[in-house]
């Protein structure tokens, strides 16, 4: 029978993958937008699964904000990426050095 | 083993799968179509979970927009992957321990007997997760409603105020300044007396 902690554990190993991305593809700044989306995917299973076994459905309306603002994060993370691409025909985060943090 | 065991199980090892593809693929357009994939699968994990109305929003919202945003500016931009590429998989042994770590630690938390919830009741016929969903997001989150509706708008001005290109050097007039013209700043009348061309200049350009 599954439970919720199959939903949670299921969410962890998406959370897990998307870290995994991120510390792979650190160059990649596509990749690493989508290893992002990624890990909210992971967040919204959760609260998906705690709406449905508590029986409140508060939990899907946070969904639907995520979701909002996921939807807004991604257009603006694109936008910058190619105003990126425009200025410095690359997009690899090692050659963002022009601030020399 | 239950149906619904079996479709949680099928459905949990595709996401997965996908999921390292993301992550793994070479070509950035495989990566967004596999996180396309993702998104679906885990849109029908939401169906087993009776959020329809999420499920749906994940497919059309999420899939639709997002993901073709997505894979247009991949495709719009040409990178050069194998410079990308290189040295990708140097951080795999940190990376691997650190993601198998965070795996096991919340699996660890979450399997426990703390999480052991009885399966919820099945809802009465004509239940509706839309309607349900619409009844709170109209009247206790209606403030939030449209906090998000302002965000929306926020990043629509901010992605075109970003992405908007201005040439030097462009023949450009402003609307504004055209309309706001007065008859008076482009025509002058001036009074003067009527006036004969007198003889002797009109003879003298006939003979020129």
């Amino acid at each position: 029978m599954i439970g919720l902690s199959h939903y949670l554990v299921l969410g962890a190993i998406l959370f897990a993958i998307g870290v995994f991305g991120i510390f792979l593809n650190r160059k990649n700044v596509i990749i690493l937008l989508m290893a992002i989306e990624l890990m909210l995917l992971a967040v919204n299973m959760n609260f998906v699964a705690f709406s449905h076994y508590l029986g409140d459905t508060a939990g899907q309306i946070f969904v639907f904000f995520i979701l909002t603002v996921a939807a807004a994060e991604a257009a603006i993370g694109l936008a910058i990426l190619i105003v990126l691409f425009r200025n410095m025909r690359t997009i690899d985060v090692n050659d963002l050095d022009h601030l020399k943090g | 083993m239950e149906f619904t065991s079996l479709v949680f199980y099928l459905f949990s090892a595709i996401l997965v799968l996908a999921g390292l593809r993301v992550i793994t693929a070479k070509n950035p357009v495989h990566a967004a179509l596999s996180l396309v994939l993702a998104f679906f699968t885990a849109g029908c994990i939401w169906m087993l979970l009776e959020a329809e109305f999420l499920a749906i929003t994940l497919v059309l919202v999420y899939i639709g927009a997002v993901m073709v945003l997505f894979l247009f500016v991949v495709m719009m931009l040409d990178i050069n992957i194998e410079e990308l590429r290189k040295g990708f998989w140097d951080n795999l042994p940190l990376a691997a321990l650190v993601a198998i770590l965070m795996v096991l630690e919340m699996g660890t938390v979450l399997s426990g007997s703390y999480f052991d919830y009885a399966a919820p009741l099945a809802k009465p016929e004509g239940y509706s997760n839309t309607k349900e969903l619409g009844m709170l997001l109209y009247t206790d989150y209606v403030y939030p409603f449209e906090l998000a509706a302002v965000v929306l708008l926020v990043a629509m001005v901010a992605a075109i105020g970003l992405t908007l290109r201005r040439r030097p050097g462009r023949k450009w007039v402003d609307p504004a300044q055209q309309i706001k013209v007065k008859r008076g700043d482009r025509i002058r009348l001036v009074s003067m007396a009527p006036q004969k061309p007198s003889a002797s200049k009109a003879d003298e350009e006939e003979e020129a």
